[in-house]
């Protein structure tokens, strides 16, 4: 069967768009392609730098004809129904319908209406200008003569050429025959900008592919990485090096070449002086080059490797020269913004945060700092550290926003932060602070577990989000902008993993009236709880992500004051364990049983049946049994709960199965005696109530 | 090239490589004008740019424009940055579909050899929020150094470019740091010649950067610069009004330019009070706002004129 090769010349697509664009292609003409009947055997998109392409193979040469059956009005049916089902179905006379026979609702006449396939090469004609036309590029633009004219083509960048043929391997394929904006499709593409600049003609995707090689294009992206990564860790292991490897640049600098060429250069070790993330950061954002370690201690080396474009006429001499002298002139601005900001103190920076607005309703970075160092205060005793020093390290941590380094590299926040404070002399754990309160930043990231990084880290979080819900900014739906539930789950992971007893709602609601618009108290009481739900949420999402059963975060939030994040966890870890024993799923099955059974007499009654059960009226030896263990296991598991030993409450739970299975097998609970029939009642509501020791069952799905 | 004596040479001379540049662009059909005559800070706030890349009719200019950004003094101690600099500026309406080889070949018209070099084109899109403009293009990067901008203007000062125009933007100092093989730029040599007859980009340009650097940073009046600010918006918005002739459906505009040159003033200003960082950063995006209205009105009466393309159609 044949196959279809289609190739978009334009000028340079950005590197980071490529691969996505690829895909769309793809994944836009496959679709086309079913949608009009036409099953492919295989499909496969490229982008380099100036172009896309797409070889779909296996593609039938005609779609199949189509037979439809159209049901039309019943015989001797009103005149204008029958003309207009002629109309409609093209018939010329009822001659050519056929009847179909229904003895109940009797006869109709039905159109057999034959639709024959169009040939593969006019489908394409239609849709792939279509595609082209609707491409979603993040970005696009109009250019040039026509771009004056409404309905002008928009593309990433000026395309230039598009070569869309299709055929069969053995034969001359056809063009396919269609034009964009006075772009016509045809079979001539283009090879290297620089070294194979002529025309190529192209007939299918097999010698398209090997023509480009010889034009110093090579197509695929992967084996692009794959010749960078190569060279770069040949070249720099030749010399007794490693290379530091990094594949988001990998991807970026293939994206930036058709036909890469590997070198090394150097810097002078002078640099070396200056951080090596910030070297780093130097080269590869600025430059898009590769940095060198030794080999043993993993230090880098003054070394960096660079992609160009071509095989120069001297060897690559000038090109290496000239990225020496930009990296040399990078270099020395990073060292010189070093060297300045170490200059300055970090406290001496602090007054320019007095100008800086955090959110214009929650004040000036100056204020957001002074409130962090309050909570971290608060919160430092509860996690052990020092106040002092949880105070010093919530009071610097933020500085580093100002220095030289961090303007130029935002992404060194924190890191050069520790790097001043210890330059200056603080303590190791306040330095380290200045660093680690930004974790984790999402769910991989690693926790930080020195008490004063905890203490800050969670105090900047828990600022953040009491803030946004003290003006009332929650996320919503897929609406985030200040990453509160990045926040969130980072305050329970910082609590879960350093094991941390903080109770939250004293903690916020003292937290939520330091804010300038302070609130009244009621509403401070309900952002409070609505904060809490959030956490709540936050954790069954974690749950969820780990295979646990977040349904019973719910049954442990639902009991009175869970603020204790720890203690949420353990409950219902203690629980999930439980409900995994047949004691746990039977007395699940009863405790919901008891809990139906009140909710429809309750609510066919009007009232609630929450008092106490007069013992008097114990008919059968199974209510018996079932009041007296009730006392027993209530004051068993709240022994065992006062010690936080959750496993031992459930346990003592767990004694109920035996007796509220034999009450419901011999207790009717609807007595005809209505005062038996209230007292059994009361007495299922102490089952529900006995099992809230541990968590609401009802909340719990089967 | 080869006929030229080695003191014009671009990569012997600073002013060699501007008039290599002018040359090539002129030779292409280009109108060369001179500098405008008003502090801007990029070649692209000359109204060869701003206004006539809005409207229909065909533009082709090139141009150097001195470009000042105050915060950028370094009081002469930086090797590559400055508070002024030469920009070599080239705007092309509308874009010729060769505008990229045309680009690669003005580069070999000052010595950089497309064989020899690395020469690349990364994204960098555009922006000037106090213009109200946009575009999409590259860095053009030379063995890893940025020596232009390409862009192609999708809108400026708020009106959509129909058609679009390419915008070539080269800084020439760093350009020519480059093709002359120095690092720092004030040892550039600026006219080609050597030994006593030399004379440095230092000799020329060092004291002024030490001197305006003062002033940027410490000296500069700031009660002044905030009345100038607001006389130059106040002037621009009275032009703006007082141009507009004829009815409500053959609307014309008088005084386009001279309104624009208040808009350039008031963003030259707003840059130097910036710069003196009297400015706080709520207040910073009020009056970049300010500044993108005044562009936008001075669009607006721009394609209102006759070289913004009035009389090709209703409007």
């Amino acid at each position: 069967m044949p196959d279809l090769l289609l190739e978009l010349f334009s000028e340079e697509i950005p590197a980071r768009m490529q691969a996505k664009a690829a895909d769309d292609l793809r994944r836009m003409v496959t679709d086309r392609l079913v949608a009009e009947g036409l099953v492919y055997e295989g499909a496969k998109a490229f982008a380099t730098p100036r172009r896309l392409a797409l070889t779909v193979h296996g593609i039938p040469a005609r779609q199949p004809d189509l037979k439809e059956e159209r049901k039309g009005p019943r015989v001797g049916g009103p005149a204008a129904a029958i003309a207009g089902f002629l109309k409609a179905t093209g018939l010329a006379s009822l001659d050519q319908a056929t009847i179909q026979r229904d003895p109940k609702k009797g006869d109709f006449y039905v159109a057999l209406i034959e639709k024959p396939g169009r040939g593969t090469l006019d489908v394409l004609a239609d849709i792939l200008p279509v595609i082209i036309r609707t491409f979603p590029w993040p970005k696009s633009m109009r250019w040039g003569e026509r771009s004056a004219r409404p309905g002008a083509l928009q593309w990433v960048r000026p395309l230039h050429a598009i070569v869309a043929s299709f055929g069969l391997e053995t034969e001359q394929p056809d063009i396919v025959n269609f034009a964009v904006d006075g772009i016509a499709a045809g079979q001539t593409t283009f090879g290297h900008r620089f070294m194979a600049p002529v025309p190529i003609s192209v007939r299918r995707f097999e010698d398209y592919e090997a023509k480009l090689l010889d034009a110093k294009v090579v197509l695929d992206a992967e084996r692009r990485k794959d010749a960078i990564l190569t060279d770069a860790r040949q070249l720099a292991f030749a010399q007794g090096y490693d290379l530091v490897e990094d594949p988001g640049l990998l991807d970026e600098v293939a994206g930036l070449v058709e036909w890469p060429v590997v070198a090394m250069g150097s810097f002078e070790q002078d640099f070396l002086s200056i951080p090596p993330e910030v070297i780093r950061a130097t080269i590869r954002n600025n430059m898009k080059c590769f940095v060198v370690s030794e080999s043993n201690t993993a230090k880098l080396t003054n070394k960096f490797i660079l992609t160009a474009n071509i095989e120069a006429s001297d060897g690559g001499k000038a090109i290496v020269a000239g990225n020496e002298r930009v990296i040399r002139a990078r270099l020395s601005d990073a060292k010189f913004f070093y060297e300045s900001d170490l200059k300055l103190k970090l406290e001496d920076r602090l007054p320019k945060f007095d100008n800086i607005v955090f959110h214009e309703k929650l004040g000036t970075q100056a204020e957001r700092i002074r409130r962090i160092e309050r909570l971290a205060a608060e919160i430092a005793p509860l996690v052990g550290a020092d106040v002092e020093k949880a105070k010093r390290a919530a009071h610097l941590a933020k500085a580093d926003l100002l220095t030289d380094v961090v303007g130029e590299f935002p992404e060194l926040q924190g890191l050069m932060g520790k790097y001043y404070a210890l330059a200056q002399g603080e303590d190791a754990s306040v330095g380290a602070a200045s660093e680690e309160h930004y974790k984790p930043q999402g769910p991989t990231d690693r926790v930080p577990s020195d008490p004063v990084s905890v203490a800050v880290a969670l105090a900047d979080k828990i600022d953040t989000l009491v803030g946004f819900w003290a003006i009332d900014e929650k996320p919503t739906g897929s609406k985030d902008p200040y990453a509160l539930r990045r926040a969130a789950l980072g305050v329970i992971r910082l609590i879960v993993e350093n094991k941390i007893r903080l109770n939250l709602i004293p903690l916020v609601a003292r937290h939520i009236a330091t804010f300038v618009n302070a609130q009244a108290s009621t509403d401070i009481d309900r952002k409070c709880i609505d904060l809490l739900a959030f956490f709540a949420d936050r954790l069954k999402v974690q749950l969820r992500e780990q295979g646990a059963r977040y349904d019973l975060v719910d049954a442990v939030f639902a009991l009175e004051s869970q603020d204790d994040l720890l203690t949420v966890v353990r409950r219902v870890e203690a629980l999930g364990r439980f409900l995994d024993t047949d004691d746990g799923k039977n007395l699940l099955a009863g405790t919901k049983r008891a809990a139906n059974i009140l909710r429809i007499e309750e609510k066919k009654d009007g009232k609630a049946y929450d008092g106490m059960p007069d013992v008097s009226l114990y008919r059968l030896v199974e209510e018996k049994a079932l009041a007296k263990a009730i006392g027993q296991v209530k004051a068993e598991a709240s022994t065992a709960l006062a010690k936080e030993d959750f496993a031992g409450g459930m346990s003592a739970i767990a004694k109920l199965r035996p007796v509220v299975d034999a009450f419901f097998d011999r207790v009717k609970v609807n007595d005809d005696d209505s005062k038996v029939r209230e007292n059994r009642l009361k007495l299922l509501n102490e089952i529900r109530d006995a099992t809230r020791a541990v968590a609401d069952f009802s909340k719990i799905q089967d | 090239m080869d006929s030229l004596p080695a003191h014009m040479r671009p990569e012997h001379s600073f002013q060699g490589l501007i008039l290599a540049l002018q040359r090539y662009w002129a030779d292409y059909g280009c109108v060369i004008l001179q500098p405008y005559d008003m502090e801007v800070g990029a070649g692209t706030f000359h109204p060869a740019t701003t206004l006539r890349a809005l409207g229909p009719k065909r533009w082709n200019a090139a141009y150097v424009q001195p470009s000042r950004r105050p915060k950028d003094g370094r009081y002469g101690e930086n090797p590559n940055r400055l508070q002024h600099y030469y920009q070599f500026q080239v705007i092309l309406k509308p874009s010729p579909s060769d505008i990229q080889e045309l680009y690669l070949k003005s580069l070999a018209a000052i010595g950089i050899d497309s064989h020899l070099h690395d020469i690349r084109f990364v994204e960098d899109d555009w922006e000037s929020p106090t213009l109200g403009a946009w575009g999409l293009g590259w860095e053009c990067w030379c063995d890893g150094m940025e020596v232009s901008q390409f862009t192609y203007f999708q809108q400026v000062a708020g009106v959509e470019c129909a058609p679009v125009a390419g915008e070539l933007t080269y800084g020439l100092e760093r350009l020519a740091m480059y093709v002359q093989g120095v690092d720092r730029v004030y040892d550039l040599n600026f006219n080609g010649r050597d030994g006593a007859e030399r004379v440095s980009y230092g000799d020329v340009f060092l004291q002024a950067e030490q001197e305006y650097s003062r002033h940027n940073f410490e000296y500069s009046d700031a009660d002044m610069l905030f009345k100038q600010f607001a006389m130059a918006e106040e002037a621009c918005k009275k032009y703006l009004e007082a141009g507009w002739k004829g009815g409500s459906n053959c609307k014309e505009h008088l005084l386009a330019l001279p309104a624009y040159d208040q808009c350039i003033k008031a963003s030259h200003v707003f840059n130097l009070l910036d710069a003196r960082g009297v400015i706080s950063v709520t207040e910073r995006q009020s009056y970049i706002m300010r500044v993108r209205e005044l562009a936008k009105a001075c669009g607006e009466a721009w394609v209102h004129t006759e070289a913004g393309g009035a009389a090709d159609g209703p409007t």
